[in-house]
C-alpha cells in the first residue's frame, strides 16, 4: 500500500488548497487549524465521536448488494454504501457532528452554515440542536424557493435561515455570506463548513470526518464479498462523500476510484456543474482548485437538477486526484441521473437523492461493459425525500 | 522613488496625510471612470484604490458587492482597468493608483502579465485581498522589479508575528482594517484603532492607512492623527449609487472635498 499524506502543513495538495483568505480572516482560521490538530488524534474527542455516529447517527451504515439492478444490466454487480440510512438522511452529518462537537471545545456558542440544496443546513442545525447551540444558516434565495420543505426542516430544529440575494442567489453567495458573517462574529462563532472546500484546514477536516463511510467499507466488503471492490463511483459537487468513500482507498492502487460530477444539461451547452471535467484551475472560496469561470477569472452560473452539486468550484483535494490520476471524474447529465432515480426506486425499492443518483447512473452504464464477478460500489450518499417536488415537477404533476 | 512613497513624502513635509477613495471600476460606467478619478483629485484625494469587480467579493459588504455586480454586468475586466488606469495617466503623471481586487482575475491573467500591464498602464501598487503573504511571494516577485509596490492588510485579530511577516514584505503602505468585519460594516473605535496603529508602527517601514467603515470627515480627522492616510470606499459607493450617472464626478468630486476639509482643518 503506497503512503499517502496530503495535504502538506499549509493545506497544499500539490499546486491545489491552501489559505487565500483576507487577513480579517487569518486569526480565525489559525486558531481552527490549532484545535483542530489539537482534537483530531485526541482519544476522548475520538471516543465521542464514535460514539455520537453509532448511536445518534445510526452508524455503521450497511452495504447492499443492488441484486435485481445489476442483473438486469447483465454485467458487473453493483453495491450500494447506504449512507441515505444516517439520521437526516445524508452522509452530511458525520461532518456537522465533528464540527459541532469541536465548536464545544472550542467555546464557540453559535455556529453558522451555508446550504445549498438544504441538507448541510438540516445537519448543521439537529446537532446545534443536539448541543443547544445558536444556528445561523446562509442559503441562496434561488434555492429557498427550490428546497420549501428543507428550509421548514431548519426552522423546526431552531434554527435560523438567512435568505442571500446577492450574485446568483445560490450556494456559492450563501458560502460567501456566511464568511462575511465569520469574519464579523469570529469572537463567539463556529463556521461549519458543509463541503471539502474552504481554506485550510476546511478540506482536510471535512474529509477526515467525512472518512468513517470508507473506512467502514474497508472492513466491510471483504466481509461480504471476500475482497475490496474494484470501482468506487461517488458523485461530486463541491466533492464530501467522494472524498469521505475515496480517501482511505486512494493507498490500495488496484481500487478504481471515479468522481461523477453534474453534467446537467450536457457539457457542450454550457448549463453544467462540471468543475473538473470542463472548468480551469483558479482560487475561490480560500482554496486553489478547478473552476467554472469566464476568461476574465469570473464565477459562471452553473446548473444541475440536484441543487446539491450546483457549485462552481470543487474540493481542492479531489483536483489534485484528478491531475496524479489517481481518480477519474466523468460528467453525467440531468436525464441520466433522472433515469437512474426512477430505475433505483423501481428495482431496488430505494429512493435516492438526485446527487447520489449521478453515480448510480454511472453505475449503470459501466457495469454492461464489464464481467459479471466485476464489483462497483456506489456512496448512496443520500435519500431522496427532498427531491419529491422537483422529480414530481419533471414528470409534469405539481405536489 | 515611487510616485506613492514621493506622494506620502511631500504630505508629510506638510504635516498633511493621505485621503485614499476606493471605488469600483465600471460603476456606474467605465466611460465614467476617468473623469471621476481626475474629479477625486480636484477634492482633494492623493491616491486612487481602483476596484476591480468580481463575481464573489468574500470580503466586502453590501454596498461595495452590488458596486461590484453593476461593473460586471457593464462587461468590466481586469483588462478594462487596466486600460482605465493608462488613460488617466495620459493625463495625471503624479496620482499613484494602486489596484485592490480578489485573486482569481489575476491568477487567469498570469501573474507574470499582470505585473507587466500593471507596470505599462502606470499602476503603482496592488492589493489582492485573498493573498496573504504566504500565497502572494509570487506575485510579489514579478512586481517588485518593475516598481509595482506591493500591499497588504492588517486587521485588529492580527498577531505580532503577522505584524512582523507583513512589514517585512509590505511595499508603499499598509491597509489597516478598521474594524472586525466586512466593507463598510459599524462603528469604529477610534481609540482602539489608535492603539493597533501604535502596535504597526513600532515594526512598519512603510505609512499605515486606516480604512473599512469610515463614513464621515470627523471620523476621518480624528484617525488622519494616528495614521497617514485615510481610506474612504463605502461611502463613496453609496454616493455613485445615489446619483444619476452623469452628476457622479462632481457629487464623488464634492464629497471627497468634504473629507479633505475636515482632515486638514
Amino acid at each position: 500500500m503506497k503512503i499517502y499524506d496530503m495535504p502538506d502543513p499549509q493545506g497544499h495538495f500539490g499546486p491545489y488548497g491552501g489559505t487565500f483568505v483576507s487577513e480579517t480572516l487569518i486569526a480565525a482560521i489559525d486558531e481552527l487549524k490549532t484545535q483542530y490538530l489539537r482534537y483530531r488524534d485526541d482519544p476522548e474527542f475520538k471516543a465521542e465521536f464514535a460514539y455520537e455516529l453509532k448511536h445518534y447517527v445510526g452508524r455503521p451504515s450497511p452495504i447492499y448488494h443492488a441484486k435485481r439492478l445489476s442483473e438486469s444490466l447483465g454485467g458487473a454487480q453493483i453495491y450500494l454504501k447506504r449512507e441515505d440510512l444516517n439520521h437526516t438522511g445524508a452522509h452530511k452529518v458525520n461532518n456537522t457532528v465533528g464540527q459541532a462537537m469541536l465548536a464545544r471545545r472550542m467555546g464557540k456558542p453559535r455556529v453558522i452554515a451555508e446550504t445549498g440544496a438544504g441538507q448541510h443546513g438540516v445537519a448543521t442545525a439537529t446537532v446545534a440542536a443536539r448541543y443547544g447551540m445558536e444556528c445561523v444558516v446562509y442559503m441562496g434565495s434561488e434555492d429557498i424557493k427550490r428546497q420549501a420543505q428543507n428550509v421548514y426542516r431548519m426552522k423546526l430544529l431552531g434554527a435560523t435561515v438567512v435568505p442571500v440575494e446577492s450574485g446568483s442567489k445560490t450556494l456559492k453567495d450563501a458560502l460567501n455570506e456566511a464568511m462575511r458573517d465569520w469574519v464579523t462574529n469570529v469572537h463567539n462563532t463556529f463556521y461549519i463548513i458543509g463541503t471539502v472546500a474552504g481554506p485550510h484546514p476546511y478540506p482536510m477536516m471535512v474529509r477526515d470526518f467525512n472518512s468513517v463511510v470508507g473506512t467502514e467499507c474497508l472492513t466491510q466488503m471483504p466481509e461480504m464479498v471476500g475482497r475490496q471492490p474494484d470501482v468506487v463511483l461517488a458523485c461530486v459537487g463541491g466533492g464530501s462523500n467522494a472524498m469521505g468513500i475515496f480517501y482511505p482507498y486512494i493507498g490500495h492502487s488496484d481500487v478504481r476510484l471515479m468522481g461523477v460530477e453534474a453534467g446537467g444539461e450536457g457539457i457542450a451547452t454550457g448549463h453544467h456543474a462540471a468543475s473538473l471535467s470542463a472548468g480551469s484551475p483558479g482560487v475561490l472560496h480560500g482554496n486553489r482548485t478547478y473552476l467554472i469561470q469566464d476568461a476574465n477569472g469570473q464565477i459562471i452560473e452553473t446548473h444541475s437538477i440536484s441543487a446539491g452539486l450546483d457549485y462552481p468550484g470543487v474540493g481542492p483535494e479531489h483536483a489534485w486526484l484528478k491531475d496524479t490520476h489517481r481518480a477519474e471524474y466523468v460528467a453525467i447529465n440531468d436525464d441520466e441521473a433522472l433515469h437512474a432515480f426512477h430505475t433505483l426506486c423501481r428495482m431496488e425499492g430505494i429512493i435516492p437523492a438526485l446527487e447520489s443518483s449521478h453515480a448510480v447512473a454511472q453505475a449503470m452504464k459501466m457495469a454492461p461493459t464489464m464481467s459479471g464477478d466485476t464489483i462497483l460500489l456506489v456512496n448512496l450518499s443520500g435519500r431522496g425525500d427532498k427531491d419529491m417536488a422537483t422529480v414530481a415537477e419533471r414528470s409534469g404533476l405539481t405536489l | 522613488m515611487s510616485r506613492i512613497s514621493a506622494t506620502f513624502k511631500q504630505l508629510s513635509s506638510q504635516g498633511r496625510k493621505a485621503l485614499i477613495p476606493f471605488f469600483s471600476v465600471g460603476d456606474p460606467t467605465l466611460a465614467l471612470c476617468v473623469p471621476t478619478m481626475h474629479a477625486m483629485v480636484k477634492g482633494g484625494a492623493n491616491l486612487i484604490e481602483l476596484g476591480v469587480p468580481f463575481s464573489d467579493p468574500m470580503a466586502d459588504g453590501p454596498t461595495i458587492q452590488r458596486s461590484s455586480e453593476r461593473a460586471l454586468k457593464n462587461g468590466v475586466s481586469l483588462r478594462d482597468v487596466l486600460h482605465a488606469a493608462a488613460e488617466f495617466r495620459k493625463t495625471d503623471d503624479q496620482t499613484p493608483l494602486v489596484l485592490m481586487g480578489y485573486a482569481n482575475p489575476v491568477e487567469q491573467m498570469g501573474r507574470a502579465e499582470f505585473a507587466r500591464v500593471c507596470a505599462e498602464s502606470g499602476v503603482d501598487g496592488v492589493l489582492i485581498v485573498d493573498y496573504p503573504p504566504d500565497e502572494a511571494r509570487d506575485l510579489a516577485l514579478h512586481l517588485a522589479p518593475r516598481h509595482v509596490d506591493s500591499i497588504f492588510l492588517l486587521s485588529p485579530t492580527s498577531t505580532d508575528a503577522r505584524m512582523r511577516e507583513i512589514s517585512e514584505m509590505a511595499t508603499g503602505y499598509i491597509y489597516y482594517v478598521s474594524l472586525r468585519g466586512v466593507t463598510g460594516a459599524g462603528n469604529i473605535d477610534v481609540k482602539d484603532v489608535a492603539q493597533q496603529i501604535g502596535r504597526i508602527k513600532a515594526v512598519a517601514k512603510v505609512p499605515i492607512g486606516v480604512g473599512f467603515g469610515i463614513r464621515d470627515g470627523a471620523t476621518a480627522r480624528l484617525l488622519s492623527e494616528v495614521a497617514d492616510a485615510v481610506v474612504v470606499g463605502s461611502r463613496i459607493v453609496e454616493e455613485i449609487e445615489a446619483s444619476a450617472a452623469a452628476e457622479v464626478p462632481a457629487r464623488v468630486g464634492a464629497l471627497l472635498n468634504q473629507f479633505r476639509i475636515a482632515m486638514d482643518a
